[in-house]
């Protein structure tokens, strides 16, 4: 019963998306405020209709109802109640599910957002984006339903793949989506702006918080994401340029452009067409995404369960979806009024700068992923593009853009002094340099490259910091005044530098792997396996047994310089469900570095394949993509994007002892 | 500066970006891309020892050989060829005997295959793409529904 609810609350969520797709729509056209006026409840509607499908599956998991396909073929009776809950999203259908639902979610707020949005603006833009929902209601609802029930239904389920089994992959997917989703509401802006022929500085600040929010979420997603597959799949390896990967890096870069942008738009009117067209592209290259996981048409170290069908249906979605609105754009663009041009050296110009890198080496990876997929459809030749061709083309795009990125920072509004602002970034390039000098030294030599790293990550770390310094304290300022100043500094301000030094930590820990060592041995218990500093000796491997898998558990004491500091296990398990074998990496975190031992297969010896991995500060990689996502975070409450307070955010503007706001205020 | 000097400006620098980017993306294409070939095409091909590339078939039942530390020989075929592959390092979860896989490494000179890395599949019905299409073509495809997920063991 729960089920067929489930079921008739989707089709329920198309009729209600059909309502809100083509009702505001007319309203619009012919200015009817109350037809206008439908958008908003259609669209809570149509997310509580999902909101209830979704729930009705949850339960049906919850309850491990093996009368339906789904929870069948996704889970088992047995199963920890997390992994049920993460079922749910851990497999084709349900995943959809979550797609559509994050979707209608973000147009219930959109719709529920009391702010000074222009009436036609808001009801075009929740117009646009039912017809994305409809598209992928259809998609559910004809190729992949979660709901089809199995006849006669079996007394136990297949269970959930087990590297899916995992916390890592329960937060993951939903924390993907949002970001990935979250950029539709940046689309139907921008379709809506297309239809409606005007785009100002009001439709910026009306676009950038969810354009924040969807790349603040997407940052966690991948980042999430890359520590699951280094633990998870027991290589050892965070990111592999792998296309399931770069399908999500490439919404990021362009998303990271797309926020840029909108400030340059919102606070100089200038770059309107442009942002216009990243925003269609960001949500392009969204739907690309899912598109190449979820047709299985690249062979991927993360491929899903694959169908022909569902690829072709969502092929059609995505070429009638940015087909469709690139000839809008082509068709409206010229129409649009044109934004101002300015002054190369400048914080705007400088902004530029960074949208020509990132959408660059967006353009890059693009090219890397979808060319063997072009070349096997025109030649039949099957080739891989790996991660040499990545290194290749992104790090030289990428490395300038991260040396910039305190430049931009620094740079004023309108007319920038390159000089004034080098001079003031002179210490943290100091700083940098020094740290990088003393690395040299203590490593004696390195990879030319990872040093390199090292001074970009230090130099992108301080030079970021050092624009809250030098906007709060000059010489001979007591520290306190100091302090006050920099607390009254404007939250974005904050969020800028704050995400910017993420990003520095994380070039850290990226430059930081080229120091990990590494050892492969076949170990017998009471034997020792060696990397760096550290010793780990194979104290014994004992079975156990859980409700879904067999596990033998190898026990190692951890020795560093011949004293011991602690144990450490790794397992190999054996999914009795699936029959199917997975490694669960034994990790040991020293510092900002971590022990990796993953588990071969056992020898007729008694001995057991290890590969033993010392990794210094790698944990900073994810924690620098953490400091980002924070500093994205704190951008958003600034009182500015807090949409319907423009009013406040311009006397914050107007404040004393803010330099960029100050060129402006006086503009 | 002039609004066109402006401009100009503008317009030489994204040229200069995207022709550097381009520039990188010819010379790295050019180097760094591996073909994908079946134990047939390579017999076939008579490729130069020492070519980069990504084999793929199934593993030949009673082929994989130990010849001691975590070295390991096994014998990759598709029917019509077979390849003798060498490979020191962990092994995916999945990887068996009679089963897809695909390796990337070297053709040595005498005609075995040096394998840095392997990839196969990581649940019991994931077949990676071109082998199944590789064996489609020799005509030895039996059955793949579903998917699961895959893992490459890099050493």
């Amino acid at each position: 019963m729960i089920v067929e609810i489930g079921h008739y609350a989707l089709t329920l969520a198309l009729g209600l998306s059909v309502v809100q797709c083509v009702l505001p729509f007319w309203g619009a056209r012919v200015r009817d405020p109350a037809l206008m006026a439908v958008a908003a409840p259609a669209a809570l509607g149509a997310f509580a209709a999902i909101a209830i499908a979704f729930a009705a599956l949850t339960c049906a998991y919850i309850v491990s109802d093996f009368s339906v396909v789904n929870v069948v073929e996704n889970s088992h009776s047995m199963k920890p109640f997390l992994y049920k809950i993460s079922g749910v999203w851990g497999n084709h259908e349900g995943s959809m599910l979550l797609w559509v639902c994050i979707l209608t979610l973000f147009g219930g707020v959109v719709a529920l957002t009391r702010n000074s949005l222009p009436e036609r603006l808001k009801a075009l833009t929740l117009s646009v984006q039912a017809s994305v929902t409809i598209a992928f209601l259809l998609f559910i609802l004809f190729t992949s339903n979660p709901f089809a029930r199995a006849v006669p239904a079996p007394f136990e389920g297949r269970d959930l793949n087990p590297l899916l089994q995992d916390v890592g992959l329960a937060v993951h997917p939903p924390l993907l989506y949002l970001g990935y989703v979250g950029f539709s509401i940046s689309f139907a802006f921008a379709i809506a702006a297309l239809i409606d022929g005007r785009i100002d500085a009001v439709w910026a600040r009306a676009v950038r918080p969810w354009t924040l929010t969807a790349w603040v979420f997407l940052t966690l997603g991948i980042s999430m994401g890359s520590y699951w597959a280094y633990y998870e799949l027991g290589w050892g390896g965070w990111w592999f340029w792998d296309p399931v990967e770069n399908a999500s890096f490439m919404p990021w870069l362009a998303g990271t452009a797309l926020i840029h942008s909108t400030v340059v738009m919102e606070k100089r009117d200038a770059l309107k067409v442009w942002t216009i067209l990243l925003a269609i592209l960001t949500f392009s290259l969204s739907l690309i995404g899912t598109f190449l996981v979820r047709s299985g048409v690249l062979t991927s170290v993360h491929a899903f369960a694959t169908d022909p069908e569902r690829g072709t249906f969502i092929l059609i979605i995505l070429m009638i979806f940015i087909g469709g609105s690139l000839a809008l754009f082509a068709w409206r663009a010229p129409m649009l009024r044109q934004g101002g041009i300015f002054a190369p050296i400048s914080r705007e110009g400088a902004l530029v700068l960074n949208n020509l890198l990132l959408s660059t080496a967006c353009a890059t990876v693009f090219i890397g992923t979808l060319y063997p997929l072009a070349l096997e459809g025109l030649t039949g030749g099957k080739i891989s593009v790996g991660p040499p061709y990545f290194e290749m083309t992104f790090l030289p795009i990428a490395m300038p853009l991260i040396a910039i990125m305190p430049l931009g920072q620094t740079l004023a509004w309108k007319r920038g002094n390159l000089l004034g602002a080098a001079q003031r970034l002179m210490a943290a390039f100091a700083l940098a340099l020094a740290l990088a000098l003393v690395v040299l030294a203590v490593t004696r030599g390195g990879p030319v490259l990872a040093l390199l790293g090292v001074g970009l990550g230090f130099f992108a770390l301080f030079g970021s910091l050092s624009e809250i310094v030098t906007r709060s304290w000059s010489r001979g300022m007591p520290l306190s005044t100091a302090w006050r100043r920099a607390r009254g500094l404007p939250r974005s301000a904050w969020g800028t530098a704050i995400a910017h030094a993420g990003i520095g930590v994380t070039v850290l820990g990226i430059a930081a792997t080229a120091w990990g060592v590494e050892s492969l041995a076949v170990v017998k218990p009471g034997e020792t396996i060696s990397a760096g500093h550290y010793a780990l000796r194979l104290d014994g491997v004992t079975p156990y047994t859980a409700p879904t898998y067999r596990a033998n558990v190898a026990r190692f004491s951890v020795f560093r310089g011949g004293v011991p500091t602690g144990t450490l296990e790794a397992e190999k398990r054996l999914y009795t469900p699936r029959g199917m074998a997975t490694t669960e990496a034994g990790l040991m975190t020293r510092g900002l570095g971590q022990l990796y031992v993953g588990l071969g297969e056992e020898d007729p010896t008694g001995g057991i394949g290890v590969r033993l991995y010392w990794k210094p500060f790698v944990l900073l990689i994810w924690i620098g993509t953490l400091v980002t996502a924070f500093g994205g975070g704190l951008s958003l409450t600034d009182r500015q994007l807090r949409i319907g307070a423009p009013a406040r955010a311009k006397a914050r503007r107007a404040q004393p002892g803010d330099g960029q706001a100050d060129a402006l205020a006086t503009s | 500066m002039t609004r066109k000097q402006r401009r100009l400006t503008l317009i030489a620098g994204g040229l200069a970006v995207l022709g550097t980017a381009l520039g990188l993306v010819l010379f790295a294409m050019r180097d760094t891309i591996v073909f994908f070939r079946s134990p047939a095409d390579i017999t076939a091909m008579n490729i130069a020892p020492g070519t980069r590339m990504r084999l793929g078939g199934l593993v030949k039942e009673g082929s994989i050989a130990r010849p001691g530390g975590q070295t390991i020989h096994f014998v990759v075929t598709d029917g019509a060829g077979d390849i003798a592959v060498r490979y020191t390092g962990l092994l995916p979860d999945l990887f068996r005997e009679g089963q897809g896989v695909v390796t990337e490494g070297v053709l040595a000179p005498d005609g075995s295959f040096a394998a840095d890395s392997v990839l196969a599949k990581h649940d019991e019905n994931y077949m990676p793409r071109e082998v199944a299409d590789a064996l489609k073509e020799k005509g030895l495809w039996q059955h793949a529904e579903s998917g699961g997920d895959a893992a490459t063991v890099t050493q």
